[in-house]
């Protein structure tokens, strides 16, 4: 594989792999803390599945590096600027409402994605991709009628998934943004441009925040600067100083 | 089990003339290890007892998911990060099992849900103490889960049908945890001298309070043989802690670690270990609520069933106005 191509590669795993290590833990931060039992269970069964697809993309990204560094190297030894998540999975919890909008934002592009990562030319981006599309199809499922259910519920709830939804908004356009290792991976028949995910997504969106009785806002205004790691939110890093505390505290033990 | 102190109702074990027929029906078939059922008819004292021992565990894995849960975002590795996830998740599934085994004996998981928030049930005094470092997490799954499974395997055989169905599902999970929790703190044993020092810390902190949950002894309690006559209790709480004891110490010697008890020591003539009693003042503070997190674990429930109202309240209206939708449609 030529040198740019294993830059761009490198590059694009990470996107993959920090947006499902990012998430994973935002979402295991309400381990004991959820409105029922039943989405204590969902949300550490999601969390546990997305830090399993971080395992995947992160242990390829190490190899392609070839560097001798593991999955644990590039999740717990990086700092913010090496960071490729779209800033979407890195907003703070906020309440139920918040969490689950965040997860079906992010679970509808998820799948579309993963649903073309399926067919990519390098075989193990594919064979992670076919496993990971199993498992979000339920995250978006299980999200996807939690939105609708609280959508359309009480005034309350309603009021607050407009909210959240209001919030997140503006952190959905990074999803689909392009840029020259897009372009790379496309060529290379790897993965696809993001842009063309939009449609699809637009339809999936539409459709269940519709039925949930919320309103999409107008403005198409994204904020951007995760996936390239020009400029996350504040937020990332008290994140990360909590996620990658003990390994840096002392460094070079096995746990 | 995740259940002590848990008071048995009723005024002790009847005899055979004392006791109705059908209270001598109930008997013989739990003398002949015939499992109770919910619609069979029971003693109201042995379903209230049941209500409270299956209660008290279901809400001791509840509240479990907190001390655990206080590390699953500093986990140091991705795969001991997906582990912690995996064992709380199984938690939370128990208190799911045994919540629908106390529901089969007539009483709803909400009802029993608003007494552990009040105050009026407890859930196990161990996870009143605190989780202060990674080891810990090692040493809940091998002291905490190891202790629990103690009197979970002889309650698989125990005499109500749900309970005891519940009990096989959660045995197979908490061995597992259990061998977890011994693979995470040998490796802590085995590291830096920092992580060794984490490792001694955790069993020095965490020893005694795995000791005080089997309960106090209970050798001469009136209750506990009614309990036992019911096959609700099998042992003794100091058969058990004996047997925790005997199981563990050669486990902390395999670690290399240093014993978290001067007085244990091998007795040749009892074919046990000798060990210290645990301070049962320090245990019946706990119980009382003056362990050093009780005040902070029931305010985190509080809070999360507070906060999560709206949720619940929301897909309750949104389910109401389907079924409405449907029916209009029909």
């Amino acid at each position: 594989m030529a040198e740019v191509d294993k830059q761009a590669l490198l590059q694009f795993l990470l996107r993959m792999g920090d947006n499902t290590l990012i998430l994973g833990h935002r979402v295991s931060e309400w381990c004991g803390h959820s409105p029922v039992l039943e989405e204590d269970i969902a949300l550490a069964n999601t969390a546990l599945d997305l830090i399993g697809q971080t395992q995947l993309w992160l242990g390829y990204a190490a190899e392609v590096q070839g560097e001798g560094k593991t999955a644990d190297d590039i999740a717990f030894l990086r700092d913010a600027w090496d960071f490729r998540n779209v800033l979407l999975v890195e907003m703070p919890n906020g309440d139920f409402g918040q969490t689950l909008m965040r997860q079906f934002l992010f679970d509808a592009w998820h799948s579309i994605m993963l649903g073309r990562l399926m067919k990519s030319s390098d075989k193990t981006v594919a064979e992670i991709a076919e496993k990971a599309s199993k498992e979000v199809a339920y995250h978006l499922e299980r999200s996807a009628d939690t939105v609708v259910g609280l959508g359309d519920g009480t005034e309350e709830s309603h009021s607050r998934m407009q909210a959240a939804l209001d919030y997140l908004w503006p952190y959905v356009g990074e999803m689909f943004e392009s840029d020259d290792v897009d372009d790379a991976m496309a060529a290379a028949g790897i993965s696809v441009d993001p842009a063309s995910l939009r449609e699809d997504y637009d339809a999936l969106v539409c459709k269940i925040l519709s039925d949930a009785t919320l309103t999409i806002p107008e403005s198409r205004f994204a904020h951007k600067g995760g996936r390239t790691g020009y400029m996350h939110t504040e937020h990332l890093g008290h994140l990360l100083a909590t996620m990658q505390w003990l390994p840096r505290a002392y460094p070079g033990c096995q746990w | 089990m995740y259940a002590q102190l848990v008071k048995t109702a009723g005024t002790g074990v009847k005899s055979q003339e004392e006791m109705t027929d059908q209270e001598r029906e109930f008997q013989d078939k739990i003398d002949r290890d015939i499992k109770i059922e919910p619609k069979d008819w029971m003693p109201d004292d042995y379903r209230a007892t049941l209500i409270r021992q299956i209660g008290q565990h279901a809400h001791s894995e509840i509240v479990g998911q907190l001390p655990e849960g206080n590390w699953i975002t500093r986990a140091p590795t991705l795969e001991r990060k997906a582990i912690l996830l995996a064992k709380v998740q199984d938690e939370a599934g128990h208190g799911l099992y045994l919540y629908c085994a106390a529901e089969t004996l007539g009483v709803t998981r909400d009802e029993i849900t608003e007494m552990l928030l009040d105050g009026r049930m407890k859930y196990s005094s161990i996870f009143n103490y605190p989780t202060l470092n990674w080891a810990d997490i090692g040493a809940v799954g091998w002291l905490v889960d190891g202790a629990a499974i103690m009197n979970q395997v002889p309650l698989q055989r125990t005499s109500y049908g749900p309970y005891s169905r519940a009990m096989i599902r959660i045995c197979k999970e908490e061995s597992f945890h259990q061998r977890q929790g011994y693979d995470a703190i040998r490796k802590m044993a085995e590291g830096s001298p920092e992580q060794k020092k984490m490792a001694q810390d955790a069993l020095n902190r965490l020893w005694f309070p795995s000791l005080m949950m089997f309960g106090p002894s209970d050798k001469d309690s009136v209750h506990s043989a009614q309990s036992m006559a019911w096959k609700i209790k099998i042992n003794t709480n100091d058969e058990l802690r004996q047997k925790f004891v005997d199981q563990t110490v050669p486990q902390i010697e395999f670690l290399g670690l240093d014993l978290p008890d001067p007085g244990i020591k091998w007795n040749e003539e009892r074919g046990h270990y000798d060990y210290t009693d645990p301070d049962w003042s320090e245990f019946f503070n706990v119980i009382k609520g003056n362990g050093p997190c009780n005040v902070d674990r029931l305010a985190a429930r509080n809070k999360a069933w507070d906060d999560g109202e709206w949720v619940r309240d929301g897909l309750l209206e949104h389910a109401r106005k389907k079924a409405a939708r449907k029916h209009a449609a029909e």
